[in-house]
């Protein structure tokens, strides 16, 4: 098979094996429905005082997607490719005559997939439930950012799992990480209710960049251009940054025994 | 060496202080089943993990298929095959869906079907992995490394930690490979294992051979010697002796004079259990003097 066809085939097992797993399909793809709509029953008669004020809705609608699209990309691969490999599983496949790559970009590939799967899903609940538009005249910007940012996370994912020892280690340190950055970025409390000590310190990190551009490219209202290049380019960095740390890093075999 | 499967000389590997390998040389032929014995620790996995390329030497040749594990690539890959001593699979594919996943990564994959029949899965195929047994696990990991039909395959204590039902079956399926013609290398800390699957074994103790041979002729059996036990006058007596015809005879001379009821009267030869524990033992004294003089 040529280096498509294989990546192909990994992807279509990894495929059957996401579906089929009760906690990848509840924490990436039910989590960010049950958390839309918890948010815009609690906040949803507000307004946020962003770009001349928007309605919460409109708000929570782009934030979810962003954190749809992390968890899809970073946080179930770091954690799917740690289980593997502890299982064996990636030292068994490095001793078949497949390159080792493709069971990586089987994986990037189904995270990618799932991504956009959760924009479709989150903005036709968005659009359907609470009216939020879907700027289609837009589209090309929206892709281009959530691609380049699921990208970007993948490469995080791939980078975070050296730092993961074991699979019990998995979930807490993804967690510990990505949890508090959803907070100080703006994806769970809207960015007027934060202090701007909080979003200087989120700034450091890619969660409020991603969110930034993927927020400028959804709500036209907000009054960015579509692609915000400044806070993507900053996006696409820390993915460089973790795929050289992923190269230099990444193990295939168990940290344990 | 025009039938040499797997050729090794001087192999040495070392972590940190620890020589784990010092000094081995190994050839397998084609077509046999070959068993490296030895306790925990002696230096198996490292070994069998140089020869699948897992793992680099420090010092020795190593010739796998004729070519060296270190540089060997994917044309060679697709000669062989691995089970691994610990590795679960992906608990939500299915025995056919994990072997379809695994037959996509090489050119000339055997039927899956076929695969599945040969490990004794038939009336698992379509069940979760997740949902197997440990014995069954085991014989999927042999079909899987099986799937490739390759020429070599490699199986890393394929039975460790298994009940003695779960055993006889991985043993019934392992003892069908060489009919299929593949040569095996296995690894075991199990002497019956050995003796029971393998045509030719070496012994490991400390990183060292200690011994090698068929399972029967293995560490001049008739070299060790034999036990004659019995009760007189509610005294348990053993005597160990190198002249067993000799003794027996002399004894039974006595109880016959004597009128002695030699009660319990047995005569044990050492078996390859007591002839295992003997070299390894002899083995690890050895690799640890020449340790400490280092």
């Amino acid at each position: 098979m040529s280096g498509f066809a294989l990546v192909a085939h990994q992807f279509r097992y990894d495929q059957k094996a996401f579906w089929r797993n009760p906690a990848s399909v509840f924490f990436t793809v039910a989590f960010p429905v049950i958390l839309l709509l918890i948010f815009a029953t609690v906040f949803g008669d507000e307004t946020v005082d962003v770009g001349g004020g928007i309605e919460t809705t409109t708000y929570y609608v782009p934030a979810i997607v962003t954190l749809s699209v992390i968890s899809a990309t970073m946080q179930s691969l770091a954690m799917s490719l740690v289980i593997a490999r502890e299982d064996g599983r990636l030292k068994r496949g490095r001793g078949t005559p497949m390159p080792p790559w493709v069971f990586i970009a089987g994986r990037v590939g189904n995270s990618i997939v799932v991504a956009l799967m959760m924009l479709v899903l989150i903005a036709t609940l968005g659009r359907l439930a609470y009216g939020v538009d879907v700027p289609w005249d837009r589209l090309p910007a929206i892709l281009t950012v959530l691609v380049v940012g699921a990208a970007a996370f993948c490469c995080l994912g791939i980078a975070l799992t050296a730092a993961i020892p074991s699979q019990d280690a998995a979930a807490p340190i993804v967690n510990a990480i990505l949890l508090p950055l959803y907070f100080l970025s703006g994806v769970f409390i809207p960015d007027d209710q934060l202090p701007s000590g909080v979003i200087h310190f989120a700034d450091a990190f890619p969660v409020r960049h991603f969110f930034e551009a993927f927020f400028g490219a959804y709500v036209p209202a907000g009054g960015g251009s579509a692609v915000e290049w400044g806070h993507l380019a900053i996006v696409a960095a820390w993915g460089v940054a973790g795929l050289l740390i992923a190269i230099r890093c990444f193990r295939w075999t168990p940290r344990s025994g | 060496m025009g039938d040499s499967v797997i050729s090794v000389r001087g192999l040495r590997k070392r972590y940190g202080d620890l020589e784990a390998v010092r000094g081995i040389d190994l050839d397998v032929r084609r077509g046999e089943v070959f068993a490296f014995l030895g306790p925990n620790g002696a230096g198996k996995t490292t070994t069998v993990e140089v020869l699948e390329g897992y793992r680099e030497r420090d010092g020795g040749e190593v010739s796998v298929l004729g070519e060296d594990p270190r540089h060997a690539g994917g044309a060679w890959r697709e000669r062989i095959g691995i089970v691994l001593q610990s590795c679960r699979l992906d608990p939500y594919l299915t025995v056919r869906e994990s072997l379809e996943l695994y037959a996509g990564y090489f050119q000339a994959p055997r039927p899956i079907d076929e695969t599945v029949e040969l490990v004794g899965l038939t009336a698992k195929a379509d069940a979760r992995t997740g949902a197997l047994s440990g014995g069954q696990q085991r014989r999927l990991d042999v079909g899987l490394a099986l799937i490739g039909d390759p020429e070599l395959l490699f199986l890393d204590e394929p039975t460790t930690g298994f009940d003695p039902s779960a055993r006889r079956q991985a043993w019934e399926t392992i003892a069908g490979l060489r009919d299929l013609g593949k040569t095996v290398f296995l690894t075991t800390h199990y002497m019956d294992e050995a003796q029971r699957l393998a045509d030719r074994v070496a012994v490991i103790a400390a990183g060292r051979v200690v011994a090698r041979g068929t399972p029967d002729d293995l560490g001049d059996r008739e070299s060790l010697p034999t036990t004659i036990s019995y009760r007189l006058g509610g005294e348990q007596v053993s005597v160990e002796t190198d002249r067993p015809v000799e003794a027996l005879h002399e004894l039974t001379e006595r109880a016959l004079r004597d009128e002695l009821a030699l009660e319990n009267l047995e005569v044990t030869r050492p078996d390859l259990e007591d002839v295992y524990l003997a070299l390894t033992a002899e083995g690890e004294a050895a690799g640890g003097e020449a340790e400490s003089s280092r």
